[in-house]
């Protein structure tokens, strides 16, 4: 048992701590605070994996972007505590512990059978290329551009869909917006006439 | 060293605590959260993988995964502000305008 491996289990058990957080509090914005102690541990353990840059990505792109943008939703939307769940869907419950329960003995069968040994990898600090190492930005980047250019350029595709979507649903109902521009164009164009008669009395 | 299969297990949990969030949980926010977990936890095992490959493509499908995760959260969240407001409920049962 080295310090690794305790730092490993010490991060491993807030992880599960905090993911239980998630699906057991009742209002949203607990939840969304124990993802995003999750979404930290999560970047810790890539650091572990020599995963740097995505390591900071995860802090970066999920725990500031995404994670403000639920937390913002939350907000938004003034959840209140959930008012007497009305469990419609009781028998899921009933469900869900066996569910859990089988996916557990997989991962008993897992930590059983699994056993990999892991390449030697070049210090990142004293790599003469750094490209050649993994896990830097430079090595990401050799892939992303030579092998991955097409999944890549999908997902630039992908994210200017999802901008013009999510600006198409979350935009107040568009009749009215169409309404109140044409009745400004029917009294400015009503008006001139009344300033010119007004101009023209001078 | 820490072992591949440690990784692999926390993951498999961590996947685990998401579905049984989707399947409990009411709320359609944290429905949203709970599926968000589980992309991440999908992540460590491709972080973890790479790693002890010596691959850098799990690497990539892990950037790839969170272009992926923005986009839906952006699309999702406005279609949940958007049920909330034909609605005014986050409560998942309440939306089955499209049950017989």
């Amino acid at each position: 048992m080295e310090t690794i491996h305790l730092l490993f289990l010490a991060i491993a058990a807030l992880a599960v701590v905090s993911a239980f957080n998630i699906i057991l509090q009742r209002n949203p914005i607990y939840s969304a605070i124990g993802l995003i102690i999750v979404l930290c541990c999560l970047a810790g353990l890539f650091l572990t994996l020599y995963a740097q840059f995505i390591a900071a990505i995860q802090i970066i792109v999920y725990a500031g972007a995404i994670m403000v943008l639920f937390v913002f939703v939350i907000m938004l939307l003034n959840v209140r505590e959930e008012e007497s769940r009305t469990d419609r869907q009781k028998y899921l419950k009933f469900l869900a512990a066996p569910l859990f329960l089988a996916l557990l003995a997989e991962v008993a069968v897992v930590i059983r059978f699994v056993n990999m040994p892991a390449p030697a990898i070049e210090d990142p600090n004293t790599a003469i290329d750094p490209s050649q190492s993994l896990g830097t930005v430079e090595s990401i980047a050799h892939v992303m551009f030579t092998d991955f250019v097409l999944p890549f350029e999908a997902t630039s595709v992908l994210i200017l869909m999802a901008i013009v979507g999510a600006m198409y649903l979350a935009r107040r109902d568009s009749g009215e917006g169409a309404e109140r521009i044409e009745q400004a164009l029917a009294t400015d164009a009503a008006q001139p006439p009344v300033a010119v008669h007004e101009d023209s009395g001078h | 060293m820490i072992p591949l299969s440690w990784y692999l297990a926390l993951s498999a949990v961590l996947f685990t605590i998401g579905v049984v969030g989707v399947i409990i949980q009411r709320n359609v926010i944290v429905l949203f959260m709970c599926v968000e977990l589980m992309l991440n936890a999908v992540n460590l095992t491709l972080v973890a993988f790479s790693r002890f490959l010596g691959d850098m493509t799990g690497q990539l499908f892990v950037f790839i995964v969170m272009a992926v995760a923005a986009a839906e959260a952006a699309v999702g969240l406005a279609i949940i502000i958007s049920l909330f407001r034909n609605r005014e409920t986050l409560n998942i049962d309440e939306a089955d305008l499209l049950k017989l």
